[in-house]
């Protein structure tokens, strides 16, 4: 036991002694916040159109308003020409074209029924669709009005049966996306800290050669492992502390659960995250290596851990993936106990799977760990 | 030249003969374009709801069968009473609940009239959005099914064209995203820890006494990297185009040219995080905060810029991932030439002459 706390404490200095290090340590959290939840945003604010009106009648003059005057979109510019609007897009200076076709008006009054053409730049396949959403939104609200004001009232003498759809959203009622990226923009924090100032660390001192120092010393493996382990533990919990405030601060996030249910699953969390930081290491022989590893297991699992699309909506290869990805664990859990109030009986299945992988991890790192050069 | 030779050679033996770099070197772009074009999805499909069906009629019967044939929900569980549905939403799989009211089918017939209520887990906002809206629109059709009879008096129906991706596959965003990011974690990332990775164990001091000169040493340090990455994203596009059929509908000399240009902007930003850095944990932290993450969230790979606050729309325009996305993108998939991203480029070619005098500047040669 004392061997550990000579271990602990001369990590801790090596740490402190870092005069880099320990700004890293406060501002990162900062950065990330502020900048990653701002910018992790979905919501369509500016949708740049060019209304292409050939048929100047009054009633494509009211339908290119509703358009203008839609919080969505923004009017850059009305003409005459297909062509010039379609140079516009191939330019990457609009986003969608609304074509009011010659006869649009008079088409309409006769027959009841009329075409327009919509142009999307659909590159980005996501937003596009969000395009068409709102387009089709804006034109069901112009014929809805254009019924009940020229009357129509075939609505209300024909009585059609009608299901009254009442919604509301749980946990999130103003549909605020922020709530959803902090916890997720917290848990790579924790991870990104874990899993590389283990995995750097250790490799360090096969680097500098310091570790063959340590090699013939009668200190014992789990010895070893456990004095690299703590430190860092208690960094990132810290560090996690002090994000969940400044998410509190800055975003006013709800904390529905108990905070120290979730400090009780990240302890566990975080000693699965840095044993593998450990395994890393101990897998490299340089920083440039681990470093490279580091990268890619944690590009790989973020993605794969659900932080910007659903989990549930991956294939199920993927899923059955997400059983051996800690952070998906960790993805869901604190979304659930933050945004939620998800309680330990809720969350005992993500526990067993954590515990176990923090066994299974440590124990890898240690029977890895080689005390020979 | 015969000893600048003889430094990239031991350069390349440094990466060559160390396969654990070099399959990720390899392994990561593969990955991160499979991970990308299979994992990252937004569509619904399979939604695990639970149906509090008071009436268990006919229509509410229909509407949920319905619900669940549609292959975007499927059935977690019957709920019996309201107080479940707390619960059933902590417990963290059940995403929507859809409440049918008391006699639902007869109030449907005798008032025109029934309600039913969509109650949405929204701890994931834009699923829940979503969730909701299929839902609606599920039941409207089955409305519009039943009152086939009745028909709007006039009706307005766009014609939409989704341009230059008519089927919306995501494969048009990541492709040139993870090319921006593979390329800047290889050439910058690499660069700077080999330079650092020599000024921290003391070779640096070896090979400034050499006949090689500081600039030759930088070029040499360069030159593997070049050529890694340049394979890098010819594999990326091709994987593009044969797996995702991404269309190549510009000109491949002017896509090269931009990679190229882009390779070498990335590179001369891993020297310049170099001359700043001591050590490699502290070049790896500056590389990861300056680089991956701005290349994944500020770039528009994911989330689009327009979307952004404005001050972050400032910071993105100093990212240069941003300029060589929208690069790739109009040159690649809308077939547009250097006539329209001249200004984009030209951004590029000034940040890389900043970069360059910058290091320049810092690079000592001297020791302290």
């Amino acid at each position: 036991m004392r061997t550990i706390r000579y271990i602990i404490q001369k990590e801790f200095r090596q740490i402190f002694r870092n005069k880099t290090m320990l700004p890293m340590i406060f501002v990162l959290p900062f950065i990330q916040l502020i900048i990653l939840v701002n910018a992790a945003t979905m919501d369509m604010k500016n949708i740049n159109m060019i209304l292409v009106d050939k048929d100047l009648s009054t009633l494509s003059r009211r339908l290119g308003d509703k358009f203008s005057q839609s919080p969505f979109f923004t009017l850059l510019k009305s003409g005459f020409s297909t062509e010039e609007a379609e140079e516009k897009m191939f330019r990457n200076t609009t986003d969608m074209i609304l074509v009011i076709p010659d006869g649009f008006e008079q088409q309409l009054y006769r027959e009841g029924k009329a075409d327009l053409q919509v142009q999307v730049d659909a590159i980005n396949g996501m937003t596009a669709g969000l395009i068409n959403a709102y387009t089709t939104q804006v034109i069901n609200t112009f014929t809805y009005e254009l019924v009940s004001t020229s009357g129509g009232n075939a609505l209300i003498n024909h009585h059609p049966k009608n299901i009254t759809m009442e919604y509301s959203f749980w946990y999130n009622s103003e549909l605020k996306f922020k709530y959803y990226m902090v916890p997720g923009i917290l848990a790579i924090l924790l991870t990104i800290i874990g899993m590389f100032l283990a995995s750097l660390n250790l490799v360090r001192e096969k680097e500098m050669g310091t570790i063959e120092q340590i090699n013939v010393t009668p200190i014992r493996k789990y010895q070893f492992i456990i004095g690299k382990l703590v430190p860092f533990w208690i960094i990132a919990l810290f560090e996690l502390a002090f994000g969940l405030t400044l998410g509190k601060l800055l975003f006013n996030i709800p904390i529905e659960g108990s905070l120290l249910l979730l400090f009780a699953y990240a302890a566990l969390y975080l000693v699965a995250v840095l044993g593998m930081g450990l395994l890393i290491s101990t897998l490299s022989q340089t920083q440039q290596q681990a470093q490279f590893l580091n990268f890619f297991v944690l590009v790989t699992f973020v993605m794969m851990s659900g932080i910007f699309t659903p989990a549930e909506s991956m294939p199920h290869w993927a899923q059955n993936l997400n059983y051996v990805n800690p952070m998906a664990y960790f993805m869901r859990v604190i979304r659930m106990i933050l945004l939620k109030g998800s309680g330990f009986r809720d969350i005992l299945g993500d526990f067993v799977a954590i515990f176990i992988m923090a066994i299974a991890m440590t124990s890898l790192a240690t029977w890895r760990y080689r005390k020979i050069a | 030249m015969k000893e600048f030779l003889g430094f990239v050679k031991k350069e390349f033996l440094h990466i060559f003969r160390d396969p654990r770099t070099l399959v990720v070197l390899f392994g990561l772009p593969v990955a991160q374009i499979l991970i990308f074009g299979f994992v990252i999805r937004n569509e619904i499909q399979d939604v695990r709801i639970a149906i509090l069906d008071k009436s268990k009629d006919p229509v509410s019967v229909e509407i949920t069968a319905r619900l669940l044939a549609s292959g975007f929900f499927r059935l977690e569980k019957q709920l019996s009473s309201v107080s479940e549905i707390e619960n059933i939403f902590k417990a963290g799989r059940v995403r929507e609940v859809v409440i049918f009211e008391d006699h639902f089918a007869e109030k449907l017939q005798r008032e025109n009239n029934a309600d039913l209520q969509i109650l949405a887990d929204a701890s994931d906002p834009n699923s829940a959005r979503m969730i909701v809206s299929y839902t609606q629109g599920i039941v409207a059709v089955y409305l519009k099914e039943l009152n086939r009879n009745f028909q709007m008096p006039v009706m307005i129906e766009p014609r939409v064209r989704m341009m230059y991706n008519t089927d919306l596959k995501s494969a048009f965003m990541f492709v040139p995203g993870t090319m921006a990011l593979v390329l800047t974690l290889v050439s910058a990332m690499m660069t700077c820890l080999t330079i650092v990775r020599e000024k921290e164990t003391g070779t640096m001091e070896a090979l400034l006494v050499s006949p090689l000169r500081p600039a030759q040493i930088i070029a040499g340090k360069v030159t593997p990297y070049i050529l890694l990455s340049c394979i890098n994203a010819i594999v990326i596009i091709l994987l593009g185009y044969f797996i995702f059929r991404l269309p190549i509908r510009g000109s491949l000399l002017l896509l090269f040219a931009e990679t190229i240009l882009f390779i070498t902007l990335a590179l001369s930003l891993g020297i310049m995080i170099s001359t700043m850095s001591k050590s490699q944990l502290v070049a790896m932290f500056i590389s990861a905060f300056a680089l991956l993450l701005p290349t994944l969230l500020l770039s528009g790979f994911i989330f689009p810029v327009e979307n952004m606050p404005e001050i972050l729309q400032w910071l993105c325009a100093i990212m240069p991932p941003k300029y060589f996305i929208t690069i790739i993108r109009s040159v690649m998939l809308k077939g547009t030439g250097i006539l329209e991203v001249w200004k984009e480029t030209l951004v590029l070619v000034a940040m890389l002459t900043t970069f360059i005098t910058i290091s320049a500047i810092r690079f000592k040669v001297r020791l302290q």
